[in-house]
């Protein structure tokens, strides 16, 4: 591995001083050479081209990195020019940087990527990029020259040492550093030390990864014998603290994971833990509520390109009320007609479920629909040796939102005073001039629209198929019944905690045996608490 | 709770599906009556999980077949389709298939996308003596006398996508995590892998296999595991074999965790431009895909195809895929076989179709070998940010299907050779006998 990795190395070192050599004499044959490899279209020429066009100094230098990076370099395959466009599309020269007038740009041909060279670009780009003026440029270019620790960067990452006074970008160039030497095959062993105590205190996996070969580095060389027992005992610091900092990440994945249960599930919790019905469909309304985000997204894509950012925003009460809306009609036009009969509910429901399902796949189609992440929602950032995806925490927030909000609903307005009177005892709410049926319909639009929310999220995370919800009727089930009937606490916790056994149970047995020993944990609890965590007390459970 | 729920929705599943069918049936049987057509069986799942894949399947059936009758028939006869919907329920694959054949008298069936539903019709094919297509790419293993198999074995799709990995081209990779969903397709062509790997010098060490359940959308763990894995100071790559569904979320946590192509590839056996279409791509630009065909492969022969299916579907921004293009040839060889044998029947078809070669898509022509696999080109494409795929290496010719795998220990002796007077499908070199039904 390490010989080939220095093999590659002398020759690439070898090729640029070549490309060098050649081309110094003049500039205006040293853009020609370095653009005549591109018109190969061949990915090791692409490859020499990066290199000699870096070392050209032409004045399209960068313009021309720019597009190929962007897939907007092209190449005549006649007569070999070679030109680039702009993010406006206009075409120009290459070699001119002037604009081509009179040139088909249909019958231009890409000069291609592969990951090869997208890595040279990176790396040749991030040397360009240690001096610019805008610190968080530079900061990412330091970060891009510690990922590919290329040697040929040791000398750009001094010069820029020399010159940074931001703290922040500084600490990330002595890490690029430490990384090249830590890699570079004739580092010294005092090299080697510095690099090992820097990659230390960075103490993550990167660093681990750079470490380990250094612990048994040139073993037969008796100088290196202190480089080998420092990175060793690095090593063995950088494990302990991964350990604890893998110990947290697993309770993080537990609680994302427990709150997409939880958000599924919530809406199940009012219809099934509350009202009692067994309502197989409750999966569609979460799917309505992810197809209606696919609609809000395309509707703003070709009317507002500008509010894409707030397409989910918008989608929140435009799924409630829809879902929400067809949870109310099958309320008043099927599920009324059959309470107290559970079982005549469960096939009615499911045959709802599969008559949705194939309406769905009737109007948009059996594929997947693709609905985006807005800016806020992608990517993710470190907070200590934690990762957290932007997109989950999202997640988790919302549901805590849905969450506090139900809760409001349910014990601060008059409906959700209704609403609990008529579940604890019917016939005396109706004595009382509650108007029990229509509770009914409202608290099932409820339970329903609280579903078509959790699709709004949901299409984050899972495919927008018509197949979505029934992949959550059985997880939203399973967590209503192990936290109690009727409790919207208990749903809370019992998400929580199957997400968080669910993630620490993964690493060791694998996420298949994982989800079985979940559910056979939940069939075994069952059978000693038969109404869950947390049972309701009182009349209402003999209702 | 959860078992009684469970017991009734399958229960139920069965039933609506079997009604479903029913009327399906009715109604394509009510729509022939003229004597001088001949029936080709369209068997794709049109409701339930698999709907996804298998629609596209029957819209290009009927698009050929449509094509096929514009020409004039075969043997001066106009073909019908009659499409059933198994509607990706296992059992119900075989109840239609024998429905097809033994009652709307198909000649032919062209169908089938999971391997479990190819294996729940097979002893169909074999029992009523029938002829079935099969479009996808899977785990190999098995040769039937009755089945054509025009999708990928793994030595036309796996290994190569492998060895590329392993090239300089590739990024040399040393360190292999083999990610798929846990079912046969996944787990035999992982093991296939595994023994290729570590022939290839690859120490147990460096190979990481993790599986997850069918429709897996909570990727954290395991994406973190992968990013582990591959910080150990050597190139890593993943090898997906995860299938359909569970493709999205993996992809977006990939995306969402910062993993990028040119830190760790993933190469994807069951990803194509359908699938992406509903992705957002440009996260995932530069991870790889294994196919015999792609899109935007530049042929004047693909241009052409790609126009029809735009004009018979009437949609512009209709993808077409690998599965696809297996069907094109597989359909024009069974045209073909039927034109040289002269008559539809099943056995001297079956026999004529060995050594037919009719064009693929990609500029070259595939032959039915007598293992009734074809011959097929490799490449291997990067995902762009359009969606569609970039060639950025492909094998030099047209690779032979190996349906026995060298590497595993149970096939490594096997051949299968359909033309008389061996007519095996796993025929014991060293012991020098037939295995008999496998």
């Amino acid at each position: 591995m390490l010989m080939t990795f220095f093999k590659a190395l002398a020759t690439l070192l070898f090729l640029v001083a070549a490309a060098c050599a050649v081309t110094s004499p003049a500039r205006a044959d040293a853009i020609d050479d370095a653009l005549g490899h591109f018109a190969q279209d061949k990915f090791p020429e692409t490859d020499k081209g990066i290199d000699s066009l870096s070392g050209s100094g032409a004045p399209t230098a960068a313009a021309v990195m720019d597009a190929l990076a962007n897939n907007r370099l092209l190449f005549d395959p006649g007569s070999k020019q070679i030109f680039y466009k702009d993010a406006s599309d206009t075409l120009f020269d290459a070699k001119t940087g002037a604009k081509a007038e009179g040139v088909d740009a249909s019958t231009l041909k890409k000069v291609r990527l592969n990951n090869a060279v997208r890595s040279k670009l990176q790396s040749v780009g991030g040397s360009m990029a240690l001096l610019a003026p805008d610190p968080t440029k530079r900061l990412d270019a330091a970060n891009a020259v510690f990922r590919s620790h290329d040697a040929n960067q040791l000398a750009p990452v001094e010069t820029a040492l020399a010159k940074e006074n931001d703290a922040a970008v500084k600490a990330a160039l002595l890490q690029a550093r430490a990384a090249i030497l830590a890699t570079k095959p004739d580092a010294t062993a005092d090299q080697r030390l510095d690099a090992i105590q820097v990659l230390k205190l960075r103490g993550d996996q990167d660093a681990q990864g750079l470490l380990t070969p250094l612990a048994t580095v040139a073993p037969d060389d008796a100088s290196m014998d202190k480089v080998r027992t420092a990175a060793k005992a690095a090593l063995s610091a950088i494990s302990m603290q991964l350990a604890i900092w893998q110990a947290v990440q697993n309770v993080w994945y537990g609680v994302s994971l427990g709150s997409v249960l939880l958000l599924a599930a919530i809406g199940l919790a009012i219809t099934f833990g509350v009202m009692g019905i067994i309502n197989m469909a409750h999966g569609e309304m979460v799917m309505i509520g992810a197809y209606t985000t696919f609609v809000v997204q395309q509707v703003i894509r070709t009317s507002m390109p500008g509010l894409f950012d707030a397409s989910l925003i918008i989608a929140v009460p435009l799924a409630f009320l829809v879902s929400g809306a067809v949870g109310i009609a099958i309320e008043r036009l099927v599920i009324r007609h059959l309470y107290g009969r559970p079982l005549e509910t469960l096939l009615a429901t499911w045959g709802i479920s599969l008559i949705l399902q194939q309406a769905v796949r009737t109007t948009f189609g059996a594929n997947n629909k693709e609905v985006g992440a807005p800016s806020f929602m992608s990517g993710s950032f470190h907070l200590g040796g934690l990762e957290i995806t932007s997109g989950r925490m999202w997640i988790i927030a919302f549901t805590i939102c849905v969450f506090v909000a139900l809760q409001l609903v349910l014990r601060a307005t008059p409906f959700g005073l209704r609403m609990r009177a008529v579940t604890q005892n019917r016939r005396m709410a109706s004595a009382m001039g509650i108007s029990t049926g229509r509770i009914d319909a409202l608290a099932f639009g409820l339970g329903s629209g609280i579903a078509g929310i959790a699709g709004v999220a949901l299409s984050q995370i899972d495919n927008v198929s018509p197949n979505l919800g029934q992949s959550y009727i059985i997880d939203s089930f399973m967590v209503v019944v192990f936290g109690g009937v009727g409790n919207l606490w208990g749903t809370l916790v019992a998400a929580l905690a199957l997400g968080i056994a669910n993630k620490f149970l993964e690493p060791l047995a694998g996420a298949v045996l994982a989800k079985i020993a979940v559910l056979v944990f939940i069939i075994l609890f069952i059978q000693k608490r038969p109404r869950g965590l947390f049972a309701l007390k009182g009349r209402s459970v003999e209702a | 709770m959860d078992r009684f729920v469970m017991n009734r929705r399958q229960a139920l599943l069965g039933a609506t599906a079997a009604a479903g069918a029913l009327t399906m049936g009715g109604l394509s049987r009510a729509a022939f009556a003229a004597d001088e057509t001949v029936k080709v069986g369209v068997l794709h799942s049109l409701s339930g999980t698999m709907a996804i894949s298998e629609t596209t399947l029957k819209d290009v059936m009927l698009m050929l077949i449509d094509e096929q009758n514009k020409k004039g028939g075969v043997l001066g006869k106009k073909l019908e389709a009659v499409v059933v919907d198994p509607a990706s329920n296992w059992p119900l694959f075989a109840e239609k298939a024998r429905e097809l054949i033994s009652k709307d008298g198909a000649v032919a069936t062209f169908g089938c996308w999971t391997s479990v539903s190819r294996k729940s019709v097979l002893p169909v094919f074999q029992e009523l003596d029938s002829i079935l297509f099969y479009p996808v790419q899977y785990e190999g293993e098995e040769c039937q006398r009755n089945v054509f198999y025009t999708g990928a074995a793994p030595n036309q799709q796996a290994i190569p996508a492998v060895d590329y990995l392993m090239s300089g081209d590739g990024g040399n990779v040393k360190r292999w995590v083999l990610a798929g969903t846990d079912y046969v397709y996944p787990r035999t062509t992982n093991k296939i892998l595994e023994a290729y790997l570590k022939l290839k010098g690859v120490a147990s060490e460096d190979i990481m296999i993790n599986y997850t359940p069918f429709g897996h959308s909570d990727w954290q763990t395991i994406v973190s595991d992968i990013k582990k894995f591959g910080s150990a100071g050597k190139k890593t790559a993943v090898v997906s074999t995860i299938n359909g569904d569970a493709n999205v979320p993996f992809y977006k946590e990939l995306g969402n965790q910062g993993l990028k192509a040119t830190d760790i590839p993933v190469v994807a056996f069951s990803v194509g431009e359908e699938e992406l279409a509903g992705m957002d791509t440009k996260p995932l630009v530069g991870h790889l895909t294994a196919w015999n065909y792609f899109m935007s492969i530049d042929t004047p022969e693909n241009k052409a195809f790609i126009d029809k299916w735009h004009a018979f579907t009437k949609k512009p921004t209709r993808t077409t895929n690998d599965p696809m293009e297996a069907h094109y040839i597989g359909f024009n060889a069974w045209v073909k076989a039927v034109e040289k044998a002269g008559t539809f029947k099943a056995d001297p078809v079956i026999d004529a179709l060995i050594g037919v070669s009719v064009p693929n898509l990609s500029g070259g022509y595939s032959t039915v070998m007598p293992n009734h696999h074809i011959t097929k080109p490799v490449y291997i494409g990067e995902i762009q940010a359009d969606g569609q795929m970039n060639t950025v290496w492909q094998t030099p010719g047209l690779v032979v299907a190996q349906e026995w795998s060298p590497y595993l220990e149970g096939s490594k002796d096997l051949i299968g050779d359909w033309r008389s007077p061996m007519s095996c499908g796993n025929f014991n070199v060293k012991t020098g006998k037939c295995g008999g039904a496998a």
